[in-house]
């Protein structure tokens, strides 16, 4: 790149520049909206004004009056950590057998994983929801099947996903073969293998998995919509719902605007903490495909 | 391509004959590997097999979960394909997204990925903002949209600033798709940072050679741009149709605001996609059609078709129009 006193190579880069910012600003004026409206009093609803002329805070101690929030929001939180940990552990150890280990038919079981990756997710939809109407929870929640309880949103984690460990495999394949062959020498069972070398060399992998399985998990809205059935069990996104439907044909937008901030706030949070590992993953994924 | 995935050459330890025959060692060896993959083939044999055998069985039947599965033959297939005018509606609103979004989608994204390739200060910031709605989704973000896009909105707001009146958007039926157009333009940050990390990798020899030839910068662009890209831009066709085929979630959201019966699928039926249909039937009001599981399954099924034969007409055309660098072999 030329070198001026411009950090511009040419007039047409400037022109670029300036079409990268209106983007940006474009981008970004939705979530700008949503933090205004949430500040502003009902009466400044309908003035299109981007800064309200009262920061109206007490929106959000309102807002959270109406609605079982606190419970929502332990129900999501349980959910999202038992499907992380789930997810990352179970497609770490599926992707390790794939990338490292020999065994008979894995080549062709793993042909099968890519398979499933193209399987519509409505084809299975309804066949798993009468497998789990049927399994019994033993009171388990207060409900006789795994209907209506966590267990639908949680169990299945534990097996994996085709896609997690399609990118895992990739990343652990990396690793170089010498670091698992001299540790068995020294006598490391595979499970200490994979425990203690392969898996913290794979943090970046990782990283990303749990990074993309929390957003899954957090912002799920058509599992819990199918297995959640008393409000006292929702998740933040049925209590969103919920909590529209409570206002009676014409929400707050201030109120919704403030509940649904907060419940956006998490994933926003971890974003701008780990945005490398979303923005690698990203890349990873779509190197995937080619 | 350098961004490629590099796999590390598989080691191959030819076995020798006479060590073919049974020994402890190597049913260890495979053992290990069963153990590693059980949670899979447990998941794979549960979750996945099973309920699709289960599902295909179903779709031959009358079956409400409640009494016991009557078989019926393709009365299903038949009824959905003869006898449903929401089966059709559905097709029709699903088919529309699907044409209209996929194309607005992946040129809005490879040109800002052109524009982030620059080389420009603040790469890495507007790599960020690009990607941020991304993770604003969920039901709040849908929310959002509808507050923005109301019929007085800001989006009504800024279009009356150039002079345009805007249209009343999701309660005008036939608005409310082009709404969901605009809604997901703003979740393109995936297929930016994709198309970026392959014009990444797109060797910069390409470009000194054309350019020693005389080439400018929209010769640049088509000959070796757009070529080097089309495996990404086929993938990202590929997964964004497949998506768009199963949009749910939006749609349900904004058909049931405001109170409005989910079953009717939004003004003038216009919202009634596929997958939300299918989800009316098979866990909607049984007034309004539910609880028809064996229906839902052969619902499920042909979309299923659906969905494979158009990604296999894309693998066919793609012969025509993606360039995959042969590696000589």
């Amino acid at each position: 790149m030329r070198r001026g006193y411009s950090p511009f190579a040419s007039f047409w880069h400037f022109v670029a520049w300036l079409g990268l910012v209106s983007i940006s600003v474009l981008f970004l004026v939705p979530l700008f909206w949503m933090i205004s409206t949430a500040l502003k009093e009902p009466a400044e609803l309908m003035r299109n004004n981007w800064i309200p002329q009262h920061f109206a805070w007490e929106n959000f101690s309102y807002a959270l009056s109406y609605g079982m929030w606190f419970r929502w929001a332990f129900n999501s939180v349980v959910i999202t950590v038992f499907s992380v940990i789930g997810m990352v552990l179970s497609s770490a150890m599926v992707a390790y057998a794939f990338a490292r280990l020999k065994w008979p038919g894995r080549d062709f079981l793993f042909g099968i994983v890519l398979a499933t990756m193209m399987m519509p997710g409505v084809v299975l939809m309804i066949p798993q929801f009468i497998i789990f109407a049927r399994l019994p929870a033993f009171g388990f929640q207060g409900s006789a099947s795994w209907v209506n309880t966590f267990l639908p949103l949680i169990v299945p984690a534990f097996t994996g996903s085709a896609f997690y460990i399609f990118l895992l495999r990739q990343f652990m394949r990396g690793v170089p073969m010498e670091l698992s062959e001299s540790a068995k020498i020294d006598g490391a069972s595979e499970l200490n293998i994979f425990w203690n070398i392969v898996m913290p060399l794979s943090k970046p992998a990782l990283a990303t998995i749990a990074i993309f399985s929390f957003q899954g998990a957090w912002q799920d809205f058509m599992g819990p919509l199918i297995y959640l059935q008393s409000e006292r069990l929702y998740t933040l996104q049925l209590g969103l719902r919920q909590f529209e439907f409570a206002a009676g044909g014409a929400p707050a937008w201030n109120w919704l605007m403030a509940v649904s901030l907060l419940v956006m706030l998490p994933v926003l949070v971890v974003f701008l903490a780990f945005q490398r590992y979303f923005i690698e993953g990203i890349s990873i994924t779509g190197m995937g495909g080619r | 391509m350098a961004t490629r995935v590099t796999e590390s050459q598989p080691v191959l330890t030819v076995a020798p004959k006479a060590r073919r025959k049974f020994s402890r060692r190597r049913f260890n060896q495979g053992l290990t590997g069963y153990l590693f993959a059980l949670p899979w083939l447990i998941g794979f044999a549960v979750f996945t097999l099973w309920p699709m055998l289960y599902s295909l069985y179903t779709s031959f039947t009358r079956y409400n979960i409640i009494g016991e599965p009557r078989w019926l033959g393709l009365r299903n297939y038949e009824n959905i394909i003869f006898n449903d005018s929401m089966f059709l509606k559905a097709l029709e609103n699903t088919f529309w997204m699907v044409i209209v979004k996929t194309p607005i989608v992946i040129v809005a994204a490879l040109t800002i990925a052109i524009l982030l390739n620059l080389n420009l200060p603040g790469e890495r910031g507007f790599r960020t903002i690009v990607y941020l709605p991304n993770v604003l989704s969920g039901v709040a973000a849908i929310f959002l949209w509808q507050w923005i896009l109301a019929p007085n909105g800001l989006f009504n707001a800024g279009l009356e600033l150039i002079g345009v009146r805007g249209p009343a958007w999701f309660t005008d039926p036939a608005w409310t798709k082009p709404g969901l157009v605009v809604m997901s333009s703003w979740w393109i940050g995936a297929q930016v940072l994709i198309y970026l990390a392959s014009l990444k990798g797109i060797p910069k020899s390409l470009y000194e050679a054309a350019e020693i030839d005389g080439a400018t910068g929209w010769a640049k662009t088509r000959y070796i741009t757009l070529p080097m890209l089309s495996p990404t831009t086929f993938f990202l066709v590929v997964t964004s149709i497949i998506g768009t085929f199963q949009i749910f979630e939006t749609a349900f959201i904004i058909a049931g605001a405001a109170g409005r019966d989910i079953a009717l699928g939004g003004p003038g039926q216009s919202l009634l996609f596929y997958v939300f249909y299918l989800y009316n039937r098979a866990f909607g009001k049984v007034g309004a059609g539910g609880l028809q599981m064996g229906y839902a399954s052969a619902l499920a099924w042909i979309l299923f078709l659906i969905i494979m034969a158009v990604t296999l007409v894309q693998l066919l055309l793609a012969k025509r129009w993606v360039y995959y660098e042969t590696d000589g072999r």
